[in-house]
């Protein structure tokens, strides 16, 4: 379904400021699989999904959704296929537009729009029937503006209008990273019943581990602009946030220094979980003020 | 008093082009102060030259419109700064429009036949009813933009000043929106330009300095004072407040002052209208507005769901972000 082969970026070539955010990374990912992507700041997880999206076009390399090369396709040339939600809530949906008008807009993603009325009673129908499955209530106020609703329901709403036109694939770019613990949790709840009732091919970065344990098939881990390594459905079901954590840790010894500081562990370290027992507080490091971090703290640092 | 509230009527047609760039794509046109000159100028050489009065305002509405395709293309092409291209094009339109009028500062249409001559003939220029006629017709402009900015394509250009990265990720090209905006807007503006022309009986290579500004105080003036929740609203007030604001201008001149003081008053005007909403009073009034229409979407909403999430969802940002 996605090839993306020996990707390559290199930011502010030449310069002193020169950054290889991809460095030969390749990925295949089947119809129907749910890829989570895990990594420190830095790795390259972002600039992947954004190459993939065609925000930011690759140095060298090949893209591929189905059998069709897309690597230099710009952005909305590629809506047609992939559809993706944005890690800020503010950046999914118009704000001036109303719920309805946004839905609209959603639905033609990727074909031609012409002089046909944006809403229609037809469309407007179909509109409220989607909206119903976010079990939000939204459907009951197509016509407020969207800037009126929370972040968490702005997520929501970007979901389904990434999700309801059916597009091929799917990026997440760390969608529920800007929602407070328990909003993000339903967020992920409905991201998780959408991606499977539509058997979405789904990519997914995430800061959050046990997040990226829980959701999905797949999962890769990156660091420096490459994967590092992979685990299948098997092997994911069986690991636990510590094997990750350990995998990390593992990364220091191998490249001779720190390659994560403490703040980037306990974000990476953040669970979903919003019910965090405070009394089973963060160990170390309280700088992050993560107030959703559950018990699982770097050691040996 | 009539003639003011004609003037501002044709001049409503300019203000619904600068509508659409400084609010709905969000994009500040300079182009504007001489593609409405370049608007009148063509109309009147098509008039001079024993053209229909008809087709002189199409060919004003055309020219108009290519004067916003050079500003879009140096914009999006050539990526210059909005504002700097505007200028660019305005600049040299300047030269252009002299060379389009035969290197006169001016030109007199008072012998010739215009859209307005039936109007006169007939008596009705500076009547009720001429201003019926005359509003009747910016209406009908104004009902084919909201029209159009409801339709999938409309939308598209609405949400590309609103939220550039969405429109994007949903397929449009954002770039093609800024010029079909460009285009139309300025296209609008040359048409008001035409009209104006055949209505004052001339065409001045001046006439059109300051017009953004204009532009822009009936788009806030009206705006401020009669809102702009939808864009049916919106455009509307944009066409009260081209009137107002030539009303305005008009109880200015009654009260002694030049017609050569009018850039300072339109200037003073517009800031005023940019800075009286930052007082405490007003805003304490919006802020309420706000408030009070997010709270009402969220008591719609969770109203009628009992589903535990609705509630963990949506209560408090709307209060925050208000």
């Amino acid at each position: 379904m996605l090839s993306v082969h020996d990707v390559r970026k290199t930011f502010f070539a030449g310069t002193v400021n020169e950054r290889v955010a991809l460095n030969g990374v390749s990925l295949t990912v089947d119809e129907g699989d749910f890829v989570t992507v895990i990594g420190s700041n830095g790795a390259g997880k972002s600039t992947l999904l954004n190459t993939v999206s065609g925000t930011i076009i690759p140095d060298s390399g090949e893209i591929r959704v189905g059998e069709r090369d897309v690597t230099r396709l710009p952005e909305h040339r590629k809506a047609r296929w992939i559809s993706r939600v944005f890690q800020d809530p503010m950046k999914g949906s118009s704000p001036t537009l109303t719920i309805e008008q946004n839905m609209a807009i959603a639905q033609r993603r990727g074909r031609s729009r012409g002089l046909s009325r944006g809403v229609t009673r037809a469309r407007r129908q179909e509109f409220t029937e989607e909206l119903k499955t976010l079990e939000l209530g939204l459907e009951n106020r197509l016509g407020a503006k969207v800037g009126l609703l929370s972040g968490g329901q702005r997520q929501a709403l970007s979901l389904l209008m990434a999700t309801f036109s059916a597009p091929e694939i799917l990026l997440l770019d760390e969608h529920t990273a800007a929602l407070d613990p328990q909003r993000a949790h339903h967020v992920t709840e409905i991201t998780e019943r959408i991606v499977n009732e539509r058997n979405l091919t789904t990519l997914m970065v995430t800061h959050n581990m046990e997040q990226a344990l829980r959701l999905g098939n797949r999962l890769i881990m990156m660091h420096e602009g490459r994967i590092l390594f992979e685990l299948d459905a098997e092997q994911k079901a069986e690991a636990t946030v510590a094997d990750l954590l350990a995998e990390f840790r593992k990364l220091q010894t191998v490249a001779g220094e720190p390659a994560l500081d403490d703040a980037t562990l306990l974000e990476t370290a953040r669970s979903a979980e919003p019910v965090a027992d405070p009394s089973r507080g963060v160990t170390g490091g309280a700088s992050t003020g993560g107030s959703s971090a559950a018990g699982v703290a770097p050691e040996g640092q | 008093m009539i003639a003011g509230i004609e003037l501002g009527l044709i001049y409503a047609v300019m203000a619904l082009g600068v509508y659409l760039t400084f609010r709905v794509l969000d994009f500040p046109d300079l182009t504007v102060d001489q593609s409405f000159t370049s608007g009148a100028a063509s109309a009147a050489m098509v008039i001079l030259h024993g053209g229909s009065p008809w087709i002189a305002t199409v060919v004003g509405f055309v020219v108009g419109g290519l004067a916003g395709l050079i500003t879009a293309l140096l914009h999006t092409k050539a990526r210059i700064n909005g504002l700097l291209a505007g200028i660019l094009t305005m600049t040299a339109l300047y030269s252009v429009n002299l060379r389009v009028m035969g290197g006169k500062a001016n030109l007199a249409l008072l012998r010739e036949d215009t859209v307005f001559t039936p109007l006169r003939e007939a008596g009705l220029q500076g009547t009720v009813t001429g201003v019926l006629l005359l509003l009747a017709g910016v209406v009908l402009v104004k009902l084919v933009l909201d029209w159009f900015l409801y339709t999938d394509a409309g939308l598209a250009m609405q949400a590309t000043g609103d939220n550039p990265d969405m429109i994007r990720s949903f397929g449009v090209n954002t770039d093609g929106q800024k010029i079909l905006g460009l285009c139309l807007s300025n296209a609008l503006v040359g048409l008001s330009g035409a009209l104006i022309a055949q209505y004052q009986g001339f065409a001045d290579i001046g006439m059109g300095i300051g017009m953004i500004v204009v532009g822009l105080a009936s788009v806030i003036l009206g705006q401020g004072i009669f809102g702009s929740r939808t864009v049916v609203v919106a455009t509307l007030a944009v066409i009260l407040g081209s009137v107002l604001y030539r009303l305005v201008i008009t109880v200015a001149l009654q009260a002694g002052l030049n017609p050569s003081d009018m850039k300072l008053i339109s200037a003073v005007l517009v800031v005023l209208a940019l800075v009286l909403p930052q007082l405490s009073v007003f805003k304490r009034w919006k802020r309420r507005r706000t408030l009070r229409a997010a709270q009402e979407v969220q008591a719609d909403v969770s109203s009628s769901t009992e589903h535990p999430v609705t509630a963990a969802i949506a209560v408090p940002s709307a209060r925050r972000r208000a």
